[in-house]
């Protein structure tokens, strides 16, 4: 059977998702004061390189902006096998910042979990906010999202494709039916 | 892609593009190793048994400390102190010490093949850490780590390994994984301490090293090894000095950007000179820097190794 595919976010839509995002981490917190980006590989590393350039382009300031891997802090080393491991760069301390936590689909939580676990023993950070491009719900965590582009309703059998471009920019999201 | 072994038993059954991923895992492990909290969960709850048949403090303590900065509960065994001693054979050691239920077993003996005979019997996870003459995978592959981040590429380099080549098992996973990542190996040693037909294996043999450092890239020395050494194979050892030991006269023969490697634990002044272990071009200490992240990289690598990717 042929598989499904639907656009549900363009590359226009993702754009203004992401710039609502960056008005909305600012209107938070109240400025860039103390604020730092961290995306999970690969994609949210991505989506938070634009956070940091359209933060820039409001408020007229670079805040720091690092990368986190998350392999080593999966839970499902047993049924999964080992994938590879990528680099965690956080050129940054993290004690007593507000972490801005970046990843494209918020699905299980799982990968949150393992995130924050991940920055938690490298600092102690004033708090964690947590960023998606998408969120598809069926949370097997008590975990949300503190900033949403788009929630998209699925069942647990479809996927959610983000689409990246060389340039690392966010072009299309894929819903794609079983 | 992902990594098929459930064993590391030697670097001969390793193709290239494992090799590259166990580079690549180690390189992202090396973070860990400067942190302040040099500890992740990955491996929490797997259990590791070193069990050491050879005296080995770097080898041993390296792998001790790969798998509790994963989290997993290491447990050593070394010969001297166990029921070894009482007589009791290499399988029934090893089948009582299954029956523990580790989920790895890393193994050093001075036999070769030891650690491929327990690999045939055991359920557990085998990596070895050095058997008899033959192979001592996890040596080579951070060799290559640090010669991949002195040099930038592995590709096309020369590498001159000198010294005692028919004991050297460090030698031999070398060559077996140079081979493999395209690089030209050099072997160099007295004609009594050169396997015969060890070039059928892709080798240059020399006599003379100041031949084989001729613009070399890497030099690698490795120790004279006293105790597996007839009397017959070494005249004096001031002889072997003066043909065999790397100094600072002879190294100008290498590239003037050569780095020099050694396996440890050095003969000072015997197969090299402290001048040239403590320059500026040697990497013996990023070498042991590397073996704890490769080793981390291997555990890692095989404890997920055998299952289904999903």
């Amino acid at each position: 059977m042929a598989e499904l595919e639907t656009v549900i976010l363009d590359r226009a839509g993702i754009g203004r998702a992401l710039t609502r995002i960056a008005h909305e981490i600012l209107e938070r917190n109240k400025g860039t004061s103390g604020l730092a980006l961290v995306g999970i590989r690969t994609g949210g590393d991505w989506l938070a390189e634009q956070l940091r350039t359209r933060i820039a382009e409001i408020e007229g300031e670079e805040i720091p902006l690092g990368e986190v891997d998350i392999t080593m802090y999966r839970d499902d080393l047993g049924t999964r096998g080992s994938l590879p491991v990528g680099k965690t760069q956080i050129p940054f301390p993290l004690d007593e910042r507000r972490i801005i936590l970046v990843d494209d689909v918020l699905f299980t939580g799982r990968t949150i979990r393992a995130a924050m676990d991940a920055l938690i023993d490298l600092g102690r950070p004033r708090n964690i906010q947590l960023a998606v491009l998408i969120d598809r719900g069926h949370r097997e965590l008590p975990i949300r999202p503190d900033y949403v582009g788009r929630n998209v309703p699925t069942s647990r059998e479809e996927k959610i494709a983000v689409e990246f471009d060389d340039q690392r920019q966010a072009i299309e999201v894929r819903l794609i039916k079983p | 892609m992902t990594f098929r072994h459930k064993h590391i038993l030697g670097t001969e059954q390793l193709s290239r593009d494992d090799i590259e991923l166990i580079l690549d895992t180690a390189d992202s492990f090396k973070e860990i190793n400067a942190r302040e909290i040099k500890k992740v969960p990955t491996l929490r709850g797997k259990t590791i048994i070193n069990l050491f048949y050879e005296a080995s403090t770097r080898t041993r303590t390296s792998f001790e400390i790969a798998g509790k900065r994963l989290s997993a509960d290491t447990v050593n065994i070394t010969a001297s102190s166990s029921s070894v001693v009482k007589g009791e054979t290499l399988e029934d050691t090893a089948k009582n010490i299954e029956a523990m239920k580790p989920d790895i077993i890393v193994m050093r003996h001075a036999a070769s093949g030891a650690p491929h005979y327990l690999a045939e019997r055991l359920d557990c996870s085998v990596i070895n850490a050095g058997d008899g003459a033959h192979e001592h995978p996890s040596q080579a592959l951070l060799d290559l780590l640090t010669i991949r981040e002195k040099k930038g590429r592995l590709e096309g380099l020369t590498v001159a390994i000198v010294g005692d080549i028919t004991h050297s098992r460090v030698a031999r996973s070398n060559l077996y994984a140079m081979k493999k990542m395209g690089m030209t190996v050099r072997l160099v040693g007295p004609g009594t301490m050169m396997p015969p037909g060890i070039e059928r294996l892709g080798a240059e043999v020399y006599t003379d090293m100041r031949e084989a450092l001729r613009d070399a890239d890497v030099v690698m020395m490795l120790r004279i090894q006293l105790e597996r050494q007839g009397k017959t194979m070494l005249p004096t050892l001031r002889e072997y000095a003066r043909f065999y030991g790397l100094n600072l006269e002879n190294l100008k023969l290498a590239k003037p950007d050569a780095i020099v490697l050694h396996p440890g634990p050095m003969n000072r002044g015997v197969e090299i000179s402290s001048y040239v272990a403590d320059g500026a071009q040697s990497v013996i200490l990023d070498q042991v820097e590397n073996g704890v992240a490769i080793r981390m990289a291997l555990l890692y690598l095989v404890a997920g190794g055998e299952s289904k990717e999903a």
